[in-house]
Parts: C-alpha cells; sequence; structure tokens
C-alpha cells in the first residue's frame, strides 16, 4: 500500500510528464501541497466545506422547520437542551434557521462570484491589452462604479429593481466586479509587453486569442484569491442589505436579516441576533483564511520551484 | 608572508522541499595581495563562495568550514557586530548590476558619504572631499556634478564606476568582485577593468574576480580557479591557460566562437559525469 | 539569388526619441547576417521593427518581393519567425512545451500536429521527454531549444535571432549555435541574427553591419572581419575589446 502511494506521489512529482494530464495534475498536485502546508488556510477550506455540507445537507440536519415556529410557548426561549441556540420572537429555532440560511448565503457568495469575476476578468483584460482609447473608456467606466460606496450604490440598485435576493444578487455583482477589473488590468500591463506574449502575436494570432488563451490564464490565480478575500465582504453587504429590508424578504432565514429582526430584543434576549452574528463571522474568517491560503498557494512567482 | 584570505573546505548547503542541496562542497584556496579569479558556469557555486566569505549567504543556508580566516579573523565564529564592521570597511562586495546595488533614492555624493562615516569618524566636509577624490579617481570626468546625481541619470559603466567609488572609498584591504562588468557594454566593460586594475595595484588589495567568463578572467588575473559543480576543478597561473589540464577547463576554453578560427561545428563541452564527484 | 529581406531607410521613432535612423540593408536568401553594436545600438529595434513589434515612422521593409504594410498578415508570419534573447523569459509560463508548439499549428490550421511537434522537438535534440514540461522545469538551454522549434514549426523561410545565446552559458552557447547551423544547412534557412559579441556573429554570419547609436557605422563580410580590413575606429575599437582586457591598455 505504502509503496503504491510513493510511486503515485512520484508520477505526480516526476520532471518528465508523459502525457497532458499527467502534466497538469503534477501541477495541481505541487499547488495542493503548498495549500495543505499552511494550517490556517486548511482551516480555512475546512470551515467553508462544512458550510457547503451544511447548505446541501439542511433537511437533514435541521431539527426544526426554519419557517414555522410555536409562537403559543416556545418565544425567545434562550439557548438550552431543546433549542441549541435559543428562539426568535416568532418562536422559530434559530439554529435551523441557520442551517437552512447557509443555502441562501452560498448562494449569494456563489452567484456573485460567477458574475462578477468574469466581467472584471474580461474588461481588465481587455483594457489592459488593447491600451489606447479603449482602455481609458473602460477604465473611467470602471472609475465611476469604484467611486461610490460599495453598500450605496448596492442600495441604490436594490432601490430601483426593487427588493428580494434575486435583486440584491444582482446588485452586488453589479458593484463588485470594478476592483477585479483594475487587478486584471495591472496583471495584464506587466505581462502585455513580455517576450512570450510578442512570440504568440509573432505566431499570428489574433487579439482575442492572445487575451482570451494567454493573458487571461495568467490573471485568474490573482483574482481567485482576491475574489475569496471578497466573499466576507459580499456576506456582509448581502447582511447589510438583509438588515436594511433591501435584500430577502421574511420569512426567508437570511442571516442578515435575522439580526435585523433581532435587534429589538438585542439587550434582553442578547442570542437571537448574536447567533447570526457568529455564523456571519465563522463563514468571513473562513473565506479570509481560504483566500489568504491560495494566495500563497496560485501566486505564478512561487512556481518556479 | 601571512596570506590576507584563508578559505579552507569551505560548505554552503541550501536545505530545500525536496532535499539539500550543496551549492560549494568543500572549496579551499588562500589569497595574499593578489588578483584571483573564480570562473565557472551558472551553478558552480562561484558566487556562493564569494557571498561566503563576505557574510552574505541567505540566513536559511548553512556555511561550513575547517578555516575561514581573514587577516586572522575567524569568520565563521566571529560575531555579527565584527564581521558587520569588517564589511565595507576591510572586505568590500561588488555587485553585477549596479542598477540594483545603489540606492535609487539617494544621490551617488551621498551614498558614498554615508558608507565612509559608517566605517570612519570623518566630518562631512572631509568626508565629501573624499568621496569626489574617490569619484575622481575612478575617472569620472565631472566628480563635482556626478556627485548630485541620483542613480537613475546615470549610464551603467558610470553607475558601475560609482559602486566601485563606494566600496573603495573606505579603503579596503579584500575586494570581491562578482560579474562585475558583465551588464556592460564591452568598450565600457575594458575601461571599468581598467580601473579596478589600476587601484587594485596602487592600493595592494586582494582581489577575488568572479566571473563566467574565462578568458576575460585569465586576461586580469594573475591566478585562476575553476570551479565546477560546486568544487574546484582546476587552479592555474592565468599565464598558463593554454596548458589547463582538466578536460572542463579545456572544453570551456575551447567552445568559445573566436574571430578567425573557422570551426564549424564548434567543439562542444562533454560534461562528464565523474568531474562532479 | 534572390533578395530575402530588403530594408530602405528605415526609422523607428517611440515618442520622440528616434531609435534608428534611415538604416538600410539587403539580405540575400539563404545567407545569414549579423547586426553588431553595443546597448543603444537600435540592432535589436531593427528586429522588432521588421517582426511588427516596434513601430515604424519612415522606410520601407520588403520581405521576399513584399513589401509589408502596417499590419503583418498570417502569411507574413508563416515567413518569418523569431527567437528571443532571454530564454526565460520567451516561454508562457502557465504552458507545456506541447501547448507552446502547438499554438502556432492551430493558429495556422496545420493539420499532424501530433507528428509536427515530435518532428520540431527531434530536430532541436530534445526528444519527446521533453514534450509535457513546463518552462520552469527546464534549463537555459532547454529553453532555448524550446524556443527555435516553436519558430521552425511553421516552416519559416527566415528566422529572426535576437541575441539567442547571450543569456547562456559559454558551453550551452556553443551548443545552441551549433543546432542553429545545423536548422539552417538543413532547412536552407536566411538567418537575421542580431548580438554584441563580434565573435559570434564572425563565427555565424557572412556579412554583417556594425551600427552605433542607431546609425550604421560600416558593412562587411566576415572574410573582412577575420582579415581585420575595418574602415572605421569604431569596429576597431570593438576588435580589440573583443579580445580581453590588457593590463596598462
Amino acid at each position: 500500500m505504502s509503496q503504491a502511494t510513493m510511486t503515485r506521489r512520484e508520477w505526480l512529482l516526476t520532471d518528465r510528464p508523459q502525457s497532458r494530464l499527467q502534466a497538469r495534475l503534477g501541477r495541481a498536485y505541487v499547488t495542493w501541497r503548498r495549500f495543505t502546508a499552511n494550517w490556517l488556510a486548511v482551516v480555512g477550506m475546512l470551515i467553508i466545506m462544512g458550510l457547503i455540507l451544511i447548505a446541501l445537507f439542511a433537511p437533514l440536519l435541521a431539527p426544526y422547520s426554519p419557517y414555522i415556529g410555536d409562537l403559543a410557548g416556545k418565544r425567545l426561549l434562550p439557548p438550552g437542551a431543546g433549542h441549541w441556540l435559543g428562539t426568535d420572537d416568532q418562536g422559530r429555532d434559530i439554529l435551523s434557521r441557520l442551517i437552512y440560511g447557509s443555502r441562501l448565503t452560498l448562494q449569494v457568495v456563489v452567484l456573485v462570484a460567477v458574475i462578477a469575476a468574469p466581467i472584471g476578468l474580461l474588461v481588465g483584460t481587455v483594457a489592459g491589452y488593447a491600451g489606447g482609447w479603449l482602455d481609458a473608456v473602460l477604465m473611467r467606466i470602471t472609475d465611476i462604479f469604484l467611486a461610490f460606496p460599495k453598500l450605496v450604490l448596492a442600495l441604490a440598485f436594490v432601490a430601483a429593481l426593487g427588493p428580494g435576493i434575486g435583486n440584491a444578487i444582482i446588485a452586488i455583482a453589479i458593484t463588485s466586479w470594478p476592483p477585479y477589473a483594475r487587478i486584471a488590468r495591472a496583471e495584464t500591463l506587466t505581462v502585455r509587453n513580455s517576450d512570450y506574449i510578442s512570440a504568440v502575436r509573432l505566431m499570428g494570432a489574433s487579439p482575442w486569442r492572445i487575451v482570451l488563451r494567454h493573458i487571461m490564464p495568467l490573471c485568474i490565480s490573482s483574482l481567485i484569491v482576491r475574489v475569496t478575500l471578497d466573499m466576507a465582504g459580499i456576506i456582509l453587504t448581502a447582511a447589510g442589505l438583509g438588515f436594511l429590508g433591501l435584500g430577502a424578504q421574511p420569512p426567508l432565514p437570511e442571516w442578515g436579516a435575522m439580526i435585523a429582526s433581532g435587534r429589538r430584543f438585542i439587550l434582553d434576549q442578547w442570542w437571537v441576533a448574536a447567533m447570526p452574528g457568529f455564523a456571519i463571522l465563522i463563514v468571513s474568517l473562513g473565506f479570509n483564511l481560504l483566500g489568504d491560503g491560495l494566495r500563497d498557494a496560485l501566486d505564478p512567482r512561487g512556481s518556479s520551484q | 608572508m601571512n596570506p590576507l584570505l584563508t578559505v579552507e573546505d569551505l560548505h554552503v548547503r541550501f536545505p530545500t522541499r525536496t532535499g539539500v542541496v550543496e551549492a560549494v562542497r568543500g572549496v579551499s584556496f588562500t589569497l595574499g595581495r593578489e588578483r584571483l579569479g573564480i570562473v565557472g558556469e551558472s551553478g558552480s557555486g562561484k558566487s556562493q563562495t564569494g557571498r561566503a566569505i563576505m557574510g552574505l549567504t541567505p540566513t536559511h543556508a548553512e556555511i561550513s568550514a575547517k578555516r575561514m580566516e581573514f587577516d586572522g579573523i575567524d569568520l565563521l565564529r566571529a560575531p555579527p557586530a565584527q564581521r558587520r564592521a569588517l564589511r565595507g570597511n576591510r572586505i568590500a562586495m561588488i555587485l553585477q548590476d549596479p542598477k540594483y546595488s545603489l540606492n535609487p533614492v539617494m544621490t551617488i555624493g551621498r551614498q558614498i558619504v554615508e558608507t565612509l562615516r559608517t566605517h570612519e569618524k570623518v566630518s562631512q566636509a572631509e568626508a565629501r572631499k573624499r568621496a569626489l577624490a574617490m569619484l575622481e579617481a575612478v575617472q569620472i570626468r565631472d566628480a563635482a556634478r556626478v556627485y548630485d546625481l541620483y542613480p537613475h541619470e546615470v549610464s551603467g559603466g558610470m553607475g558601475q564606476r560609482a559602486m566601485i567609488a563606494m566600496m573603495l572609498v573606505a579603503g579596503p584591504e579584500l575586494l570581491i568582485a562578482d560579474e562585475p562588468t558583465s551588464a556592460l557594454d564591452v568598450t565600457v566593460q575594458l575601461e571599468v577593468l581598467g580601473i579596478l586594475d589600476r587601484l587594485v595595484r596602487e592600493r595592494g588589495m586582494g582581489l577575488i574576480f568572479i566571473s563566467h567568463d574565462l578568458r576575460l578572467v585569465s586576461s586580469f588575473c594573475d591566478r585562476v580557479i575553476v570551479m565546477y559543480a560546486g568544487k574546484i576543478v582546476e587552479e592555474l597561473a592565468a599565464s598558463e591557460l593554454s596548458r589547463a589540464e582538466h578536460p572542463y577547463t579545456q572544453g570551456l576554453l575551447d567552445c568559445m566562437p573566436r574571430i578567425g578560427a573557422d570551426r564549424h561545428p564548434l567543439p562542444v563541452l562533454e560534461r562528464k559525469p565523474e568531474w562532479a564527484l | 539569388m534572390t533578395t530575402a529581406l530588403a530594408i530602405d531607410r528605415l526609422r523607428v521613432t517611440f515618442d520622440d526619441f528616434t531609435a534608428l535612423k534611415d538604416v538600410s540593408l539587403a539580405v540575400e536568401s539563404g545567407e545569414s547576417y549579423g547586426l553588431v553594436g553595443e546597448s543603444g545600438s537600435g540592432k535589436s529595434t531593427l528586429l522588432r521593427a521588421v517582426a511588427g513589434l516596434a513601430p515604424v515612422s519612415g522606410g520601407t521593409i520588403n520581405v521576399n518581393g513584399k513589401r509589408l504594410g502596417r499590419h503583418r498578415d498570417k502569411a507574413f508570419y508563416r515567413e518569418v519567425q523569431m527567437v528571443f534573447q532571454d530564454p526565460y523569459g520567451s516561454l508562457h509560463p502557465r504552458q507545456t512545451v506541447d501547448r507552446l508548439l502547438l499554438e502556432p499549428l492551430a493558429i495556422h490550421g496545420f493539420d499532424n500536429s501530433e507528428r509536427r511537434i515530435m518532428r520540431a522537438l527531434d530536430e532541436v535534440g530534445l526528444g519527446s521527454g521533453f514534450r509535457f514540461r513546463y518552462s520552469h522545469q527546464l534549463s537555459g538551454g532547454q529553453r532555448q531549444r524550446v524556443a527555435i522549434a516553436r519558430a521552425l514549426i511553421l516552416e519559416p523561410s527566415i528566422l529572426l535571432l535576437d541575441e539567442p545565446t547571450s543569456a547562456l552559458d559559454a558551453s550551452v552557447q556553443a551548443e545552441v549555435l551549433n543546432l542553429l547551423e545545423q536548422v539552417r544547412a538543413d532547412r536552407k534557412l536566411t538567418f537575421v541574427m542580431v548580438s554584441h559579441d563580434l565573435a559570434v556573429i564572425a563565427h555565424m554570419c557572412d556579412r554583417l553591419m556594425v551600427m552605433q547609436n542607431g546609425e550604421e557605422v560600416e558593412q562587411l563580410t566576415a572574410a573582412e572581419l577575420t582579415a581585420r580590413r575595418v574602415e572605421r575606429d569604431y569596429t576597431r575599437n570593438l576588435l580589440v575589446a573583443s579580445e580581453g582586457f590588457r593590463s596598462g591598455a
């Protein structure tokens, strides 16, 4: 057994890969080893994996319904044996609501990343590679978006689109791409005049081909890092919108909205607002640790070893 | 005569994720007030040898030697404060590219003055006078003007001269030059070497000249050490280069294209594994 | 003989700095032509201008009898390829050798890419063991061989060489120079080679131009250089300098 794993390791780490697949897997394995060498990053990854599992198996894990509470006898119970994290003013189990709320949180984070990162990547790389007036136009648009505080801009969009979790996601996505465009552009500027890009130009490659196939792959790793680090901010913005009543609408168990409804009892029944607060804290921390670890593992400058 | 520098069985090891890399493996030599060339290709350990003497080896590397003495001072066991005092004052080093070794936000004159004043107690006026004299000594014509310039405002050759001036202002006894002219154009290269040659001769310094260019080194130094894979493969007087015995040295000399020698294809160096043993 | 590359009074201007001042030259088909000079002489700029990587502000370039416009078409890149100076900077850091060699074939729609890649690797003496390596798993000399393979895979007739060996150790330089001579003989290529090293140019080229400050100093044949039959002092200085240091000189 141990012999078999040894040879598998050697197969991955070999200097002479025999196929495309082996080369790619070998590279992934080196990155993975660098990532796992940082235990804080592993903690972050475990938190995020935990979040994903909880979201997947919410119906199995939640002890009570997240929507229907016992108004008669179970309002505002403190944490205890029956309700580990207590109940809220509607008599609903907070733990169950948090577990279901993880689905909303994950949905927000994933959708924002899927919408905002590609927009930022495309705008940034095209602006950086094209230069000239196209660069100026794209970057001024980016500047306009950057000039507003994120939450204020998101508020404006939600106000225009109408409240709701879907619109909140769109609003957050629209406000969070400009930093990605900036990063992608900066990265593009450092590589656009390098010899290896010149070499591809000399092959006769079209500008689109150069941007899509040669420049974007170089920007993706720093973008992944930045998006992961931004996840915490995205969760907080979503929670902020929920708190202001412009995000998820009751009775959806969105964490920010839960804090908002708990603030009326914050002095006497602290757990109603504090428990979702803790959940946000832990998940944000998880994304931050993961992002830090990815930065070390994916940094192309460190991969020459 | 007592040697200025004695190195015996020097090892420099770098621990890496995949095991220990031995950059220098048992190098021994002595140096008097003479010019010694260390030649080798990339990865031969020539630069790490120079850095180990200077005390500039990265902190994660291990250095060991039976003996590494400079003028009776044990360099391996000297306290850090003493090594710092030696560095720049009695042992100086010139690096390949002045762009990276000069401070970009300080004028050239001030850098020379700072160097001088960290090692000697001299007044500002005196320091300035000596810095200007030093700039003239490296054949910078308009010394007073160059004194007030920033490194990016001068050419590569001028920058390297300023670097030499800075290194020599404190009057070191040993100068380690690591590829001091490789970043320069050939004609400038010779001027800089001429300056270095004169200063070393006049001041009676010991010089270790590290380079990949065997012919350049042999034309400049008294004695040449040829390194391969962290070891010395041959040591010989520069004038006897044509009588080199080790196949590596011969191969290295032979594989360079020469004007007038019509050799197609060029002889290539066949690396034998036993050289690295 | 036909003229492979004809340059007439070529001028290159960056902002308000003129890097190349009205330089003219003609390279015969199958010839190896050298450009020698120190930094700032404009020798690399000339090469990059031909390749379309530097802004031309005056003069004409003709390749195989066809005048080049501002934009190079795909057909041009089938004829002219380039090898860069720095083997560490000219290979994409995230691509395997396989991918690097596949890209030009994909762009130009070549068939049989599998066989072509294997043949290109064999031709530069690397073999299939190197095919799936990333550039950081290669030495400087191996990288330069990959760069040569990439340039040759489109089967160009003219190869532009920008200091192809100046970043390499002397022994590796000899290997790469021999390889370049070999492929030139095999494929009847036209070379335009830039170097700061007179000896390398004298070894590789039939004719050469000495350049300084963006201008031509003189044009020589390799035989004239070897016989020291040079007209200009600057060339003579370069010749002396190439022989190493002389004490008291």
